[in-house]
């Protein structure tokens, strides 16, 4: 077992390649000596939630940017002129910025290199820091310059459902030719392929109230229920509060909303039981209170700091939840309408005010919403020209009128926009007015907004079904999780003054239902706005392709195609035509493809239903999810008490379910496992030898009724069982199915200490713990695991007594008549040290398996083979071990597979017919009990040199192997050196009857059939005298 | 999912492991019953037969990683509430004592 993994999870330096470093070098000496500093020619000269005193450098494709602290790579990209980002999933068509937020549909890059890339990054979200390298996906070479380009060419025939089409015939051809071309072509980032050298850890956040989103209404609900003193959660998924506050140029009590934001913070931070959570997505939400959130610790430095994970998924438990998720404005679908440069009016609105960035020089605003009058203002006050506002409705409220003449600003009221021109960027769009007539207008910054979609997907994920709302154009929730509410956007309260007291009364409310008292927080006073919108689910004759979902590139020609062929439920529409998968879930475009969906079906949206919203809210790395549980740490290795003996010794090692044990000692010279094997059972046998086996499972049963519980649960009687003695037991399951096997030893009246195998201790365990509780709660047992407290260790072979009464300290008398074959005891060893000692085997020799309290295990067992040195003792590991116990027919976890009933395995002798045990009854179907079930036999080869191998099927001797001439396998095989040659044990049919009887044991994978003699299990001293005497 | 425990309190799921249908009974274990079809049917059904119903449902659990306790939980399946919980040993010793002669 490769232990290579271990050690990937410690940081270690930055990884930049050679190339990507020498070129930032040089490049921050040239931003350094100025021209870079000139790069961001966008950046607007005041203003702006940025540090602007330190600069920041970074490279985009291998080119120096510089930024500021503050920045999103978007916003830092666009400050330097760069809106070219990326290419297209399916038609690789050259594609910008839309958002500024977590549903960003285009603008994904890898961000970091080496072990640390990640792919699919969404620059707008991701935090500039100093360092920071992206780079585009999905291009080839180059991203102004992508062959792959061609795909557009056959954009006719790639409509939605193309693969399934296409690609049908010939069918041998889909795995190895057509599925990797595919995949090559339409595709998004490359995993990075090495292991995340980052740790990531997980942690369990008990509150009152969680408040999900800092916003306008999330800050008001944290504030009301923060100051009634309960402990309150604030989750932002930003690196800042504020929400739209710090977006928009808003005005509360007589100051500038990202003032009142400060003040929000400032007294939020001062409440003792009020955690803020900056970073931090709510991506989940589950059963009774329980969320998940994902916390991006130090994804926005170059490398965490020492012992600081990159990522902290929160396991957040909360007795109430405020969800103010907020809202996602939605692009409008016309001609052409992803080209680099069409961005969303609020995004425009979030680069100009909080990041100081214009996006354009020469805007045109193409709206459905009063709410661009906001943005005709703050394009107007970064001083961008507004060659046209275009309002697609015919009555334009006078806000806008208002708005476009102080800018300047043409107001084309009843237009559409039906196509956007240029490639790269945007140069110009075809506008047709009301009159119908169409004329070109110059630009090269398109702001859309289509209206707002309530962001309610965590109010849905445990199936809450939302409300179509035809004021809104949206879906609303309802059918909220038990504990939530919500509060603002989210809700469809979009105006500023609703959110804030939704937000205060929400807030308040969740904390009178967690008993908490307390006065309605004072609600700032606003400016005024409107935010009323009508729909517009597509311009209608439009040229050129018109995208409704620009991640997975589906058009409104896909949706009505899908429509057209039948795949008219809205899983359906999304399957056939990806719309809403991918990435980005379809934040800005599920409304727009489910109503036109509705349009096309001629059905109102309400009917038409919303797609299912699943966790999680934004892409979680898998490094996230595994925490630390990764490698050792997943899976760690239990160790017996010789381990590290056994390691000094050389041993080589294997994995037994959790327990790594010693699978056989290496002595120099020999060069393979089956020497030193041969060696270990001629030891064994010849000598003695010293096998550790703590890793069986050992149960204390205690109790009056010790005993009657035993019958129960084992199938023979265990009342006659003297004190002092030891037995081989068989429990089943209920179903008459053997379940585990193990010896059962008296040590007092009322005290039992039974083993189990090392693969089904924990589950046996569970069974007994359910027969006492709720089988049988009257009997007076009880159960302890004690598989950790003590080591156990078989000591097999004719001079064992000779080493045993070197240990077993003086008083205690261990001659054969004293202590017997299947005698148990307590006794002393070492001068005082209290033992067990049971006299059983395992191997067929004279064999004891003594006990000792775990911590004194790795002394014991010291020495133990320095007091069998003189009789030449020998470790012998689980290779040794199973052979023997094949050599004896003895039944194990090969036999003993779930399938195999005690008769099967020639052990329906142990079934007792004089009382009740769980199995009893089904044991006995007529099923179980036919005489042509395969049982249990010994296999031996007719040429004894041949190998026998586990898994070879056996069929008659005068038959054609075939499936239906199939008459069992081989279960077990081992190398015999005591016999020398292969023996092996297998289930065959009415196999007792057909000792001595030839068969095939084929074994067509690794090749051959081999001529094996059916015969007793028990190849090696069937009387059993040697482990008696 | 959390569990409120009667001896720890309320756990998440993770420390649970579901065995399933707690409204079925063990038939009567007497060794000496008729092998006939209706004692086989009887095992069958305590086997293998479980309702899968829509709603409150009362199911085992074991509370594996905490104090080793079954439980026995009503549930709703399909709003994943969590009606009740009580201790196996109690429903069991409530239920009168098993059908098993001492």
């Amino acid at each position: 077992m490769s232990d290579q993994t271990s050690s990937s999870h410690r940081p270690k330096p930055p990884q930049f390649s050679r190339a990507g470093q020498s070129a930032l070098v040089e490049a921050r000496g040239q931003i350094d000596s100025g021209p870079a500093r000139r790069r961001q020619s966008n950046r607007l000269p005041t203003g702006g939630l940025i540090e602007r005193a330190q600069t920041l450098t970074f490279t985009f494709d291998g080119q120096l940017y510089a930024g500021h602290p503050g920045d999103t790579l978007a916003s830092a990209m666009l400050a330097n002129g760069v809106h070219l980002v990326g290419r297209s999933f399916k038609y690789h068509r050259p594609r910008g910025i839309l958002t500024a937020g977590p549903e960003e549909p285009n603008a994904l890059v890898e961000l970091r290199e080496g072990a640390r890339r990640e792919p699919n990054t969404r620059a707008t979200t991701a935090e500039l820091y100093d360092g920071l390298i992206a780079a585009s996906q999905n291009r080839w070479p180059s991203l102004r310059c992508d062959l792959m380009a061609i795909n557009s060419l056959f954009a006719p025939i790639m409509s939605a459902g193309f693969y399934y089409k296409t690609f049908m015939w010939p069918a041998a051809f889909w795995e190895k030719v057509y599925e990797p071309m595919i995949r090559r072509a339409a595709g998004l980032g490359r995993a990075a392929g090495d292991a995340d050298p980052d740790t990531y850890e997980k942690a369990n956040l008990h509150c009152d109230v969680l408040v999900i989103g800092g916003g306008a209404a999330g800050l008001m609900a944290a504030l009301a229920a923060g100051r009634t003193g309960l402990r309150v959660v604030l989750c932002e998924q930003d690196f800042r509060l504020g929400g739209r506050l710090i977006a928009d140029n808003r005005v509360l009590n007589d100051r500038s909303s990202a003032d009142w934001v400060a003040q929000m913070a400032a007294e939020l931070a001062a409440l003792p039981d009020v955690r803020i959570l900056l970073r931090s997505t709510v991506f989940g939400v589950y059963d009774h209170g329980t969320y998940a959130a994902l916390e991006r610790v130090n994804d926005h430095v170059a490398v965490p700091p020492e012992y600081e994970p990159r990522q902290r998924l929160w396991r957040i438990h909360a007795r109430r939840c405020v969800l103010a998720a907020g809202a996602i404005e939605r692009p409008l679908v016309f001609g052409d309408n992803d080209r680099p440069g069409v961005m969303l009016a609020g995004a425009v609105r979030t680069y100009l005010n909080r990041y100081a960035v214009a996006p354009g020089r020469r805007a045109v605003v193409f709206s459905t919403s009063d709410e661009t009058a906001a943005t005709v203002s703050d394009l107007a006050r970064a001083g961008i020209a507004i060659a046209a506002v275009i309002d697609a409705r015919g009555t334009v409220p006078p806000g806008i009128e208002v708005a476009a003449r102080v800018a300047g600003a043409r107001l084309i009221a009843g237009g559409a926009i039906v196509r956007a021109l240029g490639r790269a960027r945007v140069r110009a769009v075809a506008v047709r007015t009301a009159t119908g007539a169409t004329e070109q207008i110059g630009c090269d910054l398109v702001c859309v907004c289509g209206g707002w979609t309530p962001s309610i997907h965590l109010a849905s994920h445990l199936g809450g079904r939302p409300v179509w709302n035809d004021r809104l154009a949206a879906f609303i929730p309802a059918g909220l999780p038990d504990g939530m509410a919500v509060a603002g956007a989210a809700n469809g309260q979009l105006a500023l003054a609703d959110a804030l007291a939704a937000g205060a009364a929400v807030g308040l409310e969740a904390a009178h239902q967690c008993g908490a008292s307390g006065q309605p927080a004072e609600v700032p006073a606003t400016d005024g706005e409107s935010t009323v919108n009508t729909a517009l689910w597509r311009v209608r004759s439009a040229r050129g392709k018109a995208f409704v979902d620009l991640q997975n590139d589906v058009t409104d020609e896909d949706v009505a195609l899908a429509g057209h062929e039948g795949f008219r439920a809205v899983e359906h529409l999304k399957r056939y035509t990806t719309l809403g998968m991918a990435t980005d879930q379809g934040k800005t475009s599920n409304i727009t493809g489910l109503a036109l969906m509705a349009e096309f079906t001629a059905k109102p949206i309400a009917q038409t239903g919303s797609t299912t919203f699943r966790p999680p809210f934004t892409p979680v790395a898998i490094g996230a999810l595994a925490g630390s549980h990764r490698g050792k740490e997943f899976r760690p290795s239990r160790l017996p008490p010789s381990h590290s003996w056994a390691c000094q010794r050389g041993a080589h090692f294997v994995e037994a379910g959790q327990w790594l044990r010693a699978q056989f000692f290496p002595q120099p010279g020999e060069t393979d496992w089956l020497s030193s094997h041969n060696r270990e059972v001629r030891t064994v046998r010849s000598r003695v030898g010293l096998c550790d086996v703590s890793t069986l499972g050992k149960i204390d049963v205690q109790g009056a009724d010790a005993a009657e519980f035993l019958d129960r649960v084992y199938t023979s009687s265990w009342k006659a069982l003297a004190i002092g003695k030891a037995r081989y037991g068989l429990m089943l399951r209920e179903d008459g199915m053997v379940l585990d096997d193990g010896t059962i030893a008296r040590l007092a009246a009322g005290r039992y200490v039974v083993t189990t195998t090392t693969a089904n201790a924990a589950k046996v365990l569970a069974h007994m713990e359910l027969c006492a509780q709720w089988l049988w709660p009257e009997l007076d047992v009880q159960l302890s695991s004690v598989t950790d407290t003590w080591a156990q260790f078989a000591l097999a072979g004719p001079l064992a007594r000779h080493v045993l009464s070197k240990v077993v300290d003086g008083q205690h008398a261990i001659s054969d008549a004293a202590f017997p074959y299947l005698a148990a005891g307590q006794l002393t060893v070492m001068g005082g040290l209290p033992a067990r000692l049971f006299r059983i085997s395992y191997s067929g020799e004279l064999a004891y398996e003594i006990a000792v309290p775990a911590g004194y295990g790795e002394t014991v067992w010291r020495h133990m083979m320095e007091s069998g040195r003189e009789f030449g003792i020998e470790p012998y590991g689980t290779e040794a071990l199973g052979s023997m116990r094949i050599e004896k027919g003895h039944v194990a976890g090969n036999e003993i597979n779930g399938q195999t009933t005690a008769r099967d395995l020639g052990l329906g002798r142990m079934l007792s017919g004089a009382k009740d045990f769980v199995g009893r009854a089904m044991a006995q179907r007529p099923g179980l009990m036919a005489a042509d079930r395969p049982r249990l036999v010994g296999l031996k080869p007719v040429n004894r040199q041949d190998r026998l191998r586990a898994g070879a099927h056996f069929i008659r001797a005068d038959a054609k192997p075939s499936g239906r001439e199939d008459e069992g396998y081989m279960t077990s095989v081992a190398f015999s050196p005591t016999l020398d040659h292969w023996v092996g044990l297998g289930l065959l049919v009415r196999g007792p009857e057909r000792h001595g009887e030839r068969v095939h044991a084929c074994d067509p994978v690794r090749g051959g059939n081999v001529a094996v003699e059916v015969c007793h299990p028990v190849f090696y001293d069937p009387a059993g005298e040697r482990l008696r005497g | 999912m959390r569990i409120d425990c009667c001896y720890c309190g309320p756990r998440g799921h993770e420390e649970f492991v579901y065995l399933g249908d707690a409204t079925v009974e063990r038939p009567n274990g007497d060794p000496n019953e008729p092998r006939d079809e209706a004692a086989r049917q009887r095992w069958v059904d305590y086997v293998y037969l479980r309702d899968n119903p829509a709603g409150a449902h009362r199911e085992l659990w074991h509370h594996v990683c905490g104090c080793r306790a079954w439980l026995v939980v009503t549930r709703n399946s399909v709003t994943h509430a969590i009606l009740r919980v009580e201790a196996a040993r109690d429903v069991a010793l409530a239920r009168g004592l098993s059908p098993n002669p001492r």
